[in-house]
């Protein structure tokens, strides 16, 4: 039996049940995925991430969506919020809190629109992320049945961040997930959602997501996904965003966790004045492989495009940044920024960077770099001359690198979250978490 | 509190400093004056630590201890700080951040715990209002887009901060105007005391005026070739080196 089938095979596992919305779209899915097969690394767009390691791994569906209490509240981020929790893919609503949602803004799992028969969603679904996107979204078409809907209406500004919490759980059968995200937001609605992927240590499930971003004229979305997953976890995922006249798109694409995690970002600008900010972080290490493929599509004029990535790679950690910029034929006065730069903590981690640029109108602002390198040595002996030891500077440099991403960061649960991460593995002793809260104070008093 | 004897140094095998001595007692301020490429950056650099110098005979004792067996960090913890001339940005690194790590790393040498927030804040607060920084400066990345005269006054501020007991302070009055200049010099006036001692680089008599020197070396071509107290700085002021060189080869 090949890769493909061994994984379809699972599909029998599944409810029967499926409107028929919901089983066409599974049919088509399933095809596409069997037709196309597992990347390879000869495929362009999978040249530096081998995936074999999900290809030949075997992996159930969950059954139920128990999780450990004192784990829970140790991974979730403390925030007031509205909080959608899967747990292996399947929706707990004992430890969701969806309570109290403002009028206009609809939160609610995937399965309960499906239950309900939501033709709207259903209409949504899938709009931006084909299947022929690549195989991952093909399979994840196959299976999703289980994610989080968020809908807002024209105009409605939501209160507090939606929070879609993603577990992995550690022991006995590794299992696979298919979640499914869509945002529809309404005309000048606002709102911030997370996609935050956590679990137990040693957790070793393979989890495949597909997001799907739409954004009417002047809305504004913030998505923040906060890749926190157990060093053994494998992760995929696809976030496909759709942006009308004047809206706006602030991603935070924060990688920490997982062996191997590959995200595809992309955003179509459809409307004049849509704007979208990418902003990303890896910090790797051990054996850790993280790729970024990032898509902006200048489709219009005046349109407007802001990306920074930056890595940090420790150990024999392995990192890949392909950020394309595509301005069309036609779409003048757009601007587009890009920029990727990497710090490698030890010589035998390792980065592939690839910034791109293709544009076919001639009114344009646009620059890209990309720089890789290791910490300014200068800078290390002028710390030291004031008697920090070297590995304080080094780890003072590195959380400096890191900070000029995270002051984008306008969660601060997040970002303290991030920095603290980042601070504990830095190779030192030293509480760089107390600096930051001092100097926090500071500015407070 | 500082010994240094007979100290050779080169760079790239060049001979800079060809037995050099000096001897500085707590309480006293020094001010090493001399030509352009005498070798006075050189001096404050070798015994501060500072990569790319070798020394090829000499000794430098700082309150007994052995300088040139320490490295950097060390002999910063230790008490021993240079301000440097030109100082570099360091982007990203919050000022507060260097202070307090270092202020830390220099009480867990003497083994005492990490300084308490609110004592650290009244500190450094209280430091930034006498170098005329405003505490915003506390925020911002160290010397990141700074002028000359605030790099200068961070300097200070670093100093005022970690209380060296010898402070080395290599042209620290370059590139200030006159008000600029009266804020460090009072800043490093407030550092004096009886057990801390002061060693001044200049090349002008001028910032002499606002800090007065117990000390005053003439450094030519490697060697100390005269010393003399304050009044031996209006002198070269007045009749430059040459005569210095004369009567030292005479
Ligand atoms: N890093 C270096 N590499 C090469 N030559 C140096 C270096 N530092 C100093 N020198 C040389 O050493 C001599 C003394 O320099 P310095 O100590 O800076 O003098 P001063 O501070 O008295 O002007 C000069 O001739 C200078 O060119
Ligand atoms: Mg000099």
């Amino acid at each position: 039996m090949s890769a493909p089938e061994r994984f379809l095979e699972r599909l029998t596992q599944r409810r029967a049940d499926d409107p028929s919305w919901v089983a066409a779209r599974r049919q088509a899915g399933a095809a596409r995925f069997e037709a196309m097969g597992f990347p390879t690394r000869r495929d362009e767009a999978w040249k530096y991430t081998d995936v074999r390691r999900i290809a030949e791994g075997d992996f159930a569906l969950a059954t139920d969506a128990t999780f450990d209490g004192a784990h829970f509240e140790a991974q979730r981020l403390d925030i007031d919020a509205y909080r959608l929790v899967l747990v292996d893919g399947l929706f707990s609503a004992e430890l969701s809190e969806l309570e109290g949602l403002p009028d206009g803004v609809q939160v609610e799992a995937l399965s309960q629109a499906v239950s309900a028969n939501h033709e709207a969603v259903g209409g949504a679904l899938g709009r931006l992320a084909g299947v022929d996107f690549s195989p991952f979204t093909a399979l994840n078409t196959a299976f999703a049945d289980e994610g989080a809907i968020v809908r807002l209406a024209p105009g409605v500004v939501v209160d507090k961040p939606i929070y879609v919490l993603l577990l992995s759980r550690a022991g006995g059968q590794a299992v696979m997930s298919h979640p499914r995200v869509l945002i529809e937001a309404g005309a000048r609605s606002e709102a911030t959602v997370i996609e935050h992927y956590s679990g137990e240590p040693e957790a070793a499930n393979f989890t495949n997501v597909v997001t799907e971003v739409l954004l009417d004229r002047g809305a504004i979305i913030n998505h923040y996904k906060l890749q926190e997953a157990a060093l053994t976890d494998l992760h995929v995922a696809s976030i496909h965003v759709d942006q009308s006249r004047d809206s706006r798109f602030n991603s935070y694409n924060l990688n920490l966790g997982g062996a191997l995690v590959r995200t595809d970002l992309v955003t179509d600008l459809n409307g004049e004045g849509a704007e979208a900010a990418y902003n990303g972080l890896f910090f790797v290490q051990g054996r850790q492989h993280v790729d970024n493929h990032t898509l902006v599509n200048h489709n219009s004029p005046r349109t407007f495009s802001n990306e920074n990535y930056k890595g940090v790679l420790d150990d024999r950690a392995h990192g890949v940044f392909n950020g394309k910029v595509f301005v069309k034929q036609d779409a003048q006065q757009i601007e587009a920024y890009q920029n990727n730069a990497n710090l490698l903590l030890s010589d035998r981690a390792e980065i592939d960077t690839k910034p791109e640029l293709v544009i076919y109108a001639d009114d344009v602002k646009c620059s890209h770099g990309a720089t890789t390198g290791q910490l300014d040595e200068d800078a290390v002996y002028a710390l030291r001359s004031r008697g920090i030891d070297e590995p304080m500077a080094r780890a003072l440099l590195t959380l400096a690198f890191v900070g000029e991403v995270m002051d984008k960061v306008r969660l601060n649960v997040i970002a303290e979250r991030v920095e603290r991460a980042v601070a504990g593995r830095l190779p030192e002793r030293f509480n760089l978490a107390d600096l930051v809260e001092t100097a926090e104070a500071i500015q407070e008093a | 509190m500082l010994e240094v004897k007979d100290l050779h140094v080169t760079v790239e095998d060049k001979a800079i400093l060809k037995g050099l001595n000096l001897t500085i007692n707590a309480g006293e301020i020094h001010a090493i004056m001399g030509p352009n490429g005498a070798g006075k950056s050189t001096l404050s650099a070798v015994i501060a630590g500072k990569d790319g110098y070798e020394v090829t005979q000499g000794t430098i004792l700082f309150e007994g201890q052995d300088v040139l067996e320490m490295e950097i960090e060390e002999r910063a913890r230790a008490g021993l700080l240079l301000g440097f001339q030109y100082p570099i940005e360091i982007p990203g690194v919050k000022n507060i951040y260097l202070l307090k790590a270092a202020l830390n790393a220099q009480r867990a040498a003497r083994g005492e715990g990490e300084i308490p927030a609110p004592e650290f804040m009244k500190l450094v607060r209280e430091k930034s209002a006498e170098m005329k920084l405003d505490p915003s400066f506390l925020q911002r990345a160290v010397n990141e887009g700074f002028s000359g005269g605030e790099k200068k006054r961070n300097e200070i501020l670093q100093m005022l901060v970690l209380q060296p007991k010898l402070a080395m302070l290599d042209e620290i009055d370059s590139g200030l105007d006159i008000d600029a200049m009266k804020v460090v010099a009072s800043g490093v006036n407030s550092l004096r005391s009886a057990d801390r001692a002061i060693l001044l680089v200049t090349h002008y008599q001028r910032l002499l005026n606002h800090i007065e020197p117990d000390r005053v070396h003439v450094l030519v071509d490697g060697r100390i070739v005269k010393s003399g107290d304050k009044e031996l700085a209006l002198e070269l002021e007045a009749r430059g080196y040459d005569w210095v060189l004369e009567e030292s080869a005479a």
